[in-house]
């Protein structure tokens, strides 16, 4: 049998390996880390490629390597839905908002939607969206890790949590963006290349014919795993957990972050590219997985050990390729953990620091010092929070807040983001106002949701009828914007975009 | 291309990503509303193991992966070309 939760050696010595390797790239960066371009865009010195690969391992999370092909396994099919609704967001973020950002903005997203109007009041609210967005993220990424870590290694909840913090907090504190870009690179490629290595054991078996595996699931489990399933009933929640998904993509501060590390726009573009392939590529592998561990392993076997199916690939692993295979495909999950808390705490730290105290608090005289100092305490100051937040929500349910944090980023961050970057008569006010209705209005009919009302608080019925409020959310806050700015209209603002289109495509000259 | 304004490379640049924004709402849309509204339909096996379902899902992807790759073949070549034509 598999030796899941106990303490496996093989997967500790993979584990200590990755720590050591990634620890080592901090010291390395922490050298090269000394002015705030250096913390927050890694100098801009990243390649196309890099920032591929390094946007991918920002992206994909464990929920989604662990999450998707459990899903695949429990309800065949209905997976599919999932996977390409984490994918499509990534083509509008090429053909709406990587160049823009790049050549408007410096560490922030605020930075593009702060260029034109007043800083103040444009920062704050920006704040607030991003750093609601960053904290579900992250309590969904710790209590995610608590749980997989117990299950995989057998450690203490709570001990998981604080090894993900304190370690994590040394990669970004010492390392900033320079440190985080090769941790992340460095998992991707893990992730990438263990998927693929554990897809193509099943395959074998199958003579590389991926419909003979597709056929063998159904032979055992029926033809309805090939079917669309129970998973979308209400063609509206769909359609709104769809455009949460698509568009919350382009509003995530930790991937918009990862833009500024280029040279210029057309890395960014080229970078994109990269990013989608090895994303879309990892996306079709879970689905292969979900179904090898369906057919190979067997779908009581993983339902038994968590009834989610999140051992799936872990199980397989372990099937296929005996306790070593285990052990690795164990350390690559827990390294996608960290390469994400990471990229989610430096955005954080750096909405704290450059969007709050420097350009807010401090009015933009800061010297280069003082903003590596700031930027400092701020990820110190998140990775406590977090921890505390991982600790404080152990054992509840947060399938929820990837989801909330999702429709916060599509509501609050991204229609802001893409009027300031369409439309010449947004105004200041129209966009504050935006960013907070979409914040407010997301937190509040997330909590009047079934997924609160039924799910967690076990009411009988919810007074908002869909799970994901993303349809009613992101009209609102496109519409808040546009009839402010209408009403109240600013002209010296519309000049400044006049001014800016020239920057817009052609960067800082 | 090269005597245009900044005016029509913006115009044109816009253009070209709202139309492939469409193109990739319209397809993934698509998808999920054909889940939503003709199951029995997309359970249809069109070769043993694989579902017409399966299929369109996977096709959503490799749609997701062309229009990236057109637009970049567009943006290195047209829109490249004009920025570089205004900035001289």
């Amino acid at each position: 049998m598999t030796s899941l939760g106990e303490p496996n050696v093989t997967a500790i010595t993979f584990f200590v390996l990755f720590i050591a390797l990634s620890l080592g790239i901090t010291v390395w960066a922490s050298r090269r880390t000394r002015t705030a371009d250096h913390f927050y865009a890694a100098g801009r010195s990243v390649t196309a490629l890099q920032n591929g690969l390094a946007l991918a391992g920002d992206y994909m999370s464990a929920a989604s390597f662990l999450g998707i092909a459990g899903l695949v396994t429990v309800s065949g099919f209905d997976g599919l839905i999932y996977s390409t609704g984490w994918l499509v967001g990534w083509p509008i973020v090429m053909f709406l908002i990587a160049e823009p950002l790049r050549n408007l903005g410096r560490y922030t997203f605020a930075d593009v939607v702060a260029t034109r109007l007043r800083q103040t009041p444009v920062r704050i609210a920006a704040a607030i969206g991003s750093l609601a967005v960053i904290a579900f993220y992250l309590i969904a990424q710790m209590v995610g890790a608590g749980n997989l870590i117990r299950l995989l290694f057998g450690l203490p909840y709570e001990a998981a949590v604080v090894i993900v913090g304190v370690v994590m907090l040394a990669y970004v504190l010492f390392g900033g963006m320079i440190a985080t870009t090769w941790v992340q690179i460095v998992k991707a490629v893990l992730l990438l290349g263990g998927a693929t290595l554990l897809a193509g054991l099943v395959l074998a078996r199958f003579g590389f014919n991926p419909l003979a595996l597709f056929d063998r699931a159904s032979a055992m489990y029926g033809a309805g795993v090939l079917a669309p399933g129970r998973l979308v009933t209400d063609p509206i929640d769909a359609i709104s957990l769809g455009l949460a998904l698509m568009l919350g993509t382009a509003g995530l501060p930790h991937i918009l972050m990862r833009f500024y590390t280029v040279r210029d726009a057309k890395t960014a573009r080229t970078s994109v590219g990269y990013a989608t392939a090895f994303i879309g590529f990892f996306y079709l592998l879970t689905f292969v997985l979900g179904f090898g561990a369906m057919v190979i392993v067997g779908r009581d076997a993983i339902t038994k050990i968590d009834a989610g199916g999140n051992m799936a690939a872990p199980l397989l692993a372990a099937a296929l390729g005996g306790p070593r295979f285990l052990g690795f495909i164990a350390a690559v999950a827990f390294a996608t953990i960290l390469a994400v808390v990471a990229g989610l705490t430096l955005s954080g730290a750096a909405t704290l620091s450059h969007d709050l105290w420097v350009n807010v608090f401090r009015g933009a005289h800061a010297d280069d010092r003082e903003q590596l100092r700031v930027a400092r305490v701020a990820t110190v100051v998140l990775a406590a929070v977090s921890i505390v937040l991982g600790i404080a929500f152990k054992g509840q349910n947060v399938a929820y807040m990837v989801g909330l944090a999702f429709a916060i980023a599509a509501s609050a961050n991204f229609p802001a983001l893409v009027l300031s970057i369409f439309w010449r008569r947004l105004t200041t006010a129209g966009a504050q106002i935006s960013m907070i209705v979409g914040t407010a209005s997301t937190v509040v009919l997330i909590y009047l949701s079934p997924a609160i009302q039924i799910d967690i608080l076990h009411h009988a019925s919810a007074s908002f009828p869909l799970r994901n409020p993303g349809i009613v959310t992101i009209p609102l806050s496109f519409v808040v914007a546009i009839a402010v700015s209408l009403l109240r209209p600013v002209a010296s603002e519309e000049r400044r975009f006049m001014e800016l289109e020239r920057q817009l495509h052609m960067g800082v000259e | 291309m090269t005597h245009s304004t900044l005016e029509a490379v913006s115009a044109a640049r816009w253009r070209v990503a709202i139309s492939l924004t469409i193109a990739m709402m319209a397809t993934y849309f698509g998808f999920i509303l054909l889940v939503a509204f003709n199951k029995p339909l997309l359970g249809t096996l069109l070769a043993p193991g694989l579902s017409l379902g399966m299929l369109l899902g996977a096709l959503t992807i490799v749609v997701a992966w062309a229009l990236t790759w057109i637009y970049i073949k567009w943006a290195n070549t047209h829109y490249d070309t004009s920025i570089r034509g205004l900035r001289r």
